[in-house]
């Protein structure tokens, strides 16, 4: 069946093929974790499963794609690993804690970056370090909305801020390309030349 | 032999009671905060560091590749999916206005000309407000409606 329909779609789905295989790759790898055990038929069945599931459910193309800088980010998966151990037991304590929660803040931060596939990680991320969650995120303006847990003063609030754009730019220097890790440097608020990598 | 054995198995007590004790307080935040965002707060950062301790110990006690990668594979998917459901849920409750503004020190999302000015506590948009009266006039105002007598 996979055939007739690669038949008739042509080179349209041969292309859109090649730029899932980074998809296609983990749809194999997470079939062949399931079934626990490495051999050839769990490989073929994975294969066939993923092509099934990219062509009969097919997602739009992510543009550009990532590439990826070990030191960027092994540095990343380091920050991410403390944050995320340390806000797990910033906020259990905060749940046992007799005098409970203080104050919280919804917090908008002007971003840098103008592409989805940087902007999902950056917002993932966010979502587990301490003390922020992602609300809101304005595709257009490049801003992104946070709730945070726990804030006692406006200086909190700018402390927040810059943990913000710190994670943004360590996101960027992992995955991003030359032209978004040049962006970093300019001032929040001005347009950014060229095409930004965003889903038509 | 018995000996690496049983260092395995003391590691493993403690991670699996140190991951049971975090999603603990993922419950108690829930029971404990005062609206729903940060509920959501308890419902993914404890909770998610708790089954990574959980699956990490049951790693150690398990001791066979298969059920490793299983493990690994449910970890990885509680990563992806907690922060993207806990966004879902927060952003409907702010949009419903289930937000206890009181608790709030800044929302930098409503200022100024857009601040919300008829509804203050934990209400659903469909509430009636308290005071329509004040809350027709206001949406007059909003409407460009009121004559400027």
């Amino acid at each position: 069946m996979s055939a007739g329909v690669i038949a008739e779609v042509g080179p349209s789905t041969a292309h859109r093929l090649r730029h899932q295989m980074p998809l296609l790759l983990w749809l194999v790898l997470v079939w062949n974790l399931l079934w626990g055990t490495w051999s050839w038929a769990n490989l073929l069945s994975g294969v066939a499963v993923a092509l099934g599931v990219t062509l009969l459910l097919p997602l739009p193309p992510v543009v550009g794609g990532a590439r990826l800088r070990p030191v960027a980010l092994l540095r990343f998966l380091g920050h991410f690993v403390v944050d995320l151990i340390s806000s797990g037991a910033l906020v259990a304590w905060q749940t046992v804690r007799p005098a409970g929660i203080d104050r919280s803040a919804i917090i908008t931060v002007q971003l840098r970056t103008d592409s989805d596939l940087l902007l999902t990680i950056l917002s993932e991320s966010l979502t587990l370090v301490p003390g922020s969650m992602v609300i809101d995120l304005d595709r257009e303006r490049r801003t992104i909305a946070l709730h945070i847990l726990h804030v006692r003063d406006q200086a909190d609030v700018e402390q927040q801020r810059d943990a913000v754009l710190a994670e943004e730019e360590r996101v960027v220097r992992a995955f991003g390309s030359p032209d978004e890790i040049a962006a970093l440097g300019t001032p929040p608020g001005t347009e950014i030349a060229g095409e930004g990598r965003r889903t038509p | 032999m018995s000996d690496v054995q049983s260092v395995t198995d003391v590691v493993a007590v403690v991670l699996l009671l140190l991951g049971a004790f975090l999603c603990l307080t993922a419950g108690l935040g829930l029971v404990r905060f005062p609206d729903v965002l940060t509920r959501m707060h308890a419902g993914t950062k404890p909770q998610v560091l708790g089954v990574l301790l959980i699956m990490i110990g049951a790693a150690f006690r398990l001791q066979g590749w298969s059920a490793t990668w299983m493990l690994l594979l449910v970890a990885v998917f509680q990563m992806l999916t907690a922060p993207v459901s806990a966004h879902m849920i927060s952003r409907v409750a702010y949009r419903r206005r289930h937000v206890r503004r009181d608790r709030l020190l800044v929302d930098e999302l409503r200022t100024g000309e857009a601040a919300d000015r008829l509804y203050r506590g934990d209400e659903p948009a469909d509430a009636p407000p308290e005071e329509p009266a004040t809350a027709l006039l206001e949406n007059r105002r909003d409407e460009g409606t009121l004559p400027s007598s």
